[in-house]
């Protein structure tokens, strides 16, 4: 597909930062050869591979991208249901929810907007109950119909969002669907990375000590206000938001990627385990990656879709 | 056993049904034996259990790995007994218990010599979902008188769930993998039991997965 020219741009410079990154490693294992440096070579080679997939995707087009997407959710939804408690009777309704995965992102692909956004909380959320009663087994049924519709709304609803921005209709003709989507996964990441510096540079009260001992408001608010201004000046070029608008998107991409985060976390807390998973070397499992993710698509996406669409 | 098959058949089939339908948390993997003569003792809920192993070795050694399985049910019938023996590579092993010791490990002992690492589940069966059941004593006769072979213990989790006994239904869970410690030579079954009992309980410790099955 062709790519338009900001958002072009955007995928060079998130390159950029990705080769001055590695360098700066690089020179890091040279000039202090003691160290261990490998969960930082880890994270970055990573980081690479999550960067060069996703730009891989969107270059081929709209339907790879979306089917990368779909992907996603798979490794996401499997991921959640594999960590958490689910009864050996629950195998087949897990199974529907993985065959809603391509149904989903089919509503995405044809641009079906009003089944995209009822399928899995209406008619998924009806259906799980109905597959469960079908085998019959009562005890632990109100449990396990709860976890599995809300893994199905983390994994698969939330995360389908990310992809519907790319068949909206093209607002920004300089940035197209693409640009959104490139807004979106930057803010949220580089959300994380500034309350992760913010909260070591300057952290002393915490927000929650129960579930993050390293969320601090200091970290967040500083989080918050750099987000917002980033978001202010890049908004313009990659999303049909203007300056202002862009600025209250920033703010409600940095809230809510801090409790997409503790909201995972408080899950791995519940069960006792640090990572969910070790699919990606350096960071842990999918939804390790993701958690903010989860919080900021769909909150992002009604708040564009509303002004906008 | 025809190694170009296996190789084809891991390639084609078990590494695309491992790491991407299924998904693997591995803990230990360095401690996996990658030269025979070795016995690697795992717990055992699922035939995913052997497919899951065979897709952590690199395909240079894979032709290596025998898992020692029941002839009555790998045997049964002659189009399973041809791929368990060409592409699997099994040893085929009777439980019925009529025949003396040597000779229900003399394919063992083959495979030993020729420096291969065998896969044995001491549970003897799949038994039921992710519970480890009670270890037969076979696995002390095999080694006992060999001073080269190590015993590795290695446990899977979650593969009950992807795949349990009696299902044909596969569905896609991440399962996890903790290889152990090589167990330290003992006098009697007894210990050694006890030694791979306590083992098995402390990797599934480490398991993401554990515990989390009603």
């Amino acid at each position: 597909m062709d790519i338009p020219q900001n958002a072009f741009i955007a995928m060079l410079v998130v390159l950029t930062v990705l080769v001055i990154a590695t360098i700066i490693q690089f020179l890091l294992k040279l000039k202090n050869p003691e160290n261990d440096y490998h969960e930082l070579y880890q994270r970055i080679m990573s980081w690479w591979w999550i960067i060069g997939l996703l730009f891989l995707f969107l270059a081929i087009s709209t339907n790879a991208a979306i089917i990368f997407f779909a992907f996603l959710s798979f490794l996401a939804l499997k991921e959640f249901i594999s960590i958490v408690e689910t009864r050996q009777t629950d195998r087949n309704a897990v199974f529907w929810l993985y065959l809603s995965i391509p149904l989903q992102y089919y509503w995405v692909a044809s641009g079906w907007y009003g089944m995209f956004i009822i399928f899995i909380p209406v008619y998924i959320f009806l259906l799980i109950p109905v597959r469960m009663v079908l085998k019959g087994e009562t005890e632990g049924f109100i449990k396990s119909a709860g976890v599995l519709h809300w893994s199905a709304m983390l994994t698969i609803f939330s995360i389908s969002h990310v992809a519907y921005l790319l068949v909206l209709p093209e607002k920004n003709t300089l940035a197209g669907g693409v640009g959104l989507v490139l807004f979106l996964l930057f803010m949220t990441q580089f959300n994380d990375v500034s309350q992760y510096v913010w909260g070591k540079l300057f952290g002393k009260h915490k927000i929650i000590p129960k579930v993050s001992p390293n969320k601090t408001w200091q970290g967040f608010l500083g989080g918050m206000f750099t987000i917002t201004l980033l978001a202010s000046i890049v908004a313009p070029h990659l999303t049909p938001l203007s300056q202002i608008e862009g600025m209250v998107a920033g703010i409600l991409i940095s809230i809510s990627g801090f409790f997409g985060d503790v909201v995972i976390s408080s899950v791995k807390r519940d069960l006792n385990i640090k990572d969910s998973g070790n699919l990606i070397p350096g960071h842990g499992g999918i939804l390790d990656r993701m958690d903010s993710l989860i919080y900021t698509a769909p909150i992002f996406f009604h708040y564009i879709y509303s002004l906008y669409y | 056993m025809n190694r170009f098959l296996k190789i084809l058949f891991i390639v084609l089939i078990v590494r695309p049904l491992v790491l991407i339908i299924l998904g693997l948390n591995i803990r230990g993997r360095e401690k996996l034996p990658l030269t025979g003569p070795a016995v690697i003792a795992a717990n055992h809920n699922s035939h995913l259990d052997t497919m899951v192993l065979f897709s952590l070795y690199p395909l240079s050694a894979v032709h290596k790995l025998r898992p020692v399985a029941a002839s009555d049910y790998f045997m049964r019938n002659s189009v399973i007994a041809w791929f368990s023996q060409n592409v699997i590579g099994i040893i085929p092993i009777g439980r019925t218990g009529k025949a003396n010791k040597d000779e229900i490990f003399s394919g063992c002992h083959e495979a030993l010599d020729n420096d291969d690492i065998i896969i044995v589940f001491p549970e003897g069966t799949r038994g039921e979902p992710e519970q480890i059941s009670k270890l037969k004593k076979g696995i002390f006769y095999l080694v006992k008188d060999r001073t080269d072979t190590q015993i590795v213990p290695l446990v899977t989790h979650g593969l009950g769930r992807a795949l349990p006994r009696g299902e044909a239904l596969l569905v896609p869970f991440n399962c996890d993998v903790a290889v152990g410690e090589s167990l330290p030579t003992v006098n009697t079954s007894s210990e050694l039991l006890a030694l791979l009992n306590d083992s098995y309980s402390s990797l599934l410790k480490d398991c993401l997965t554990y515990k989390k099955i009603k």
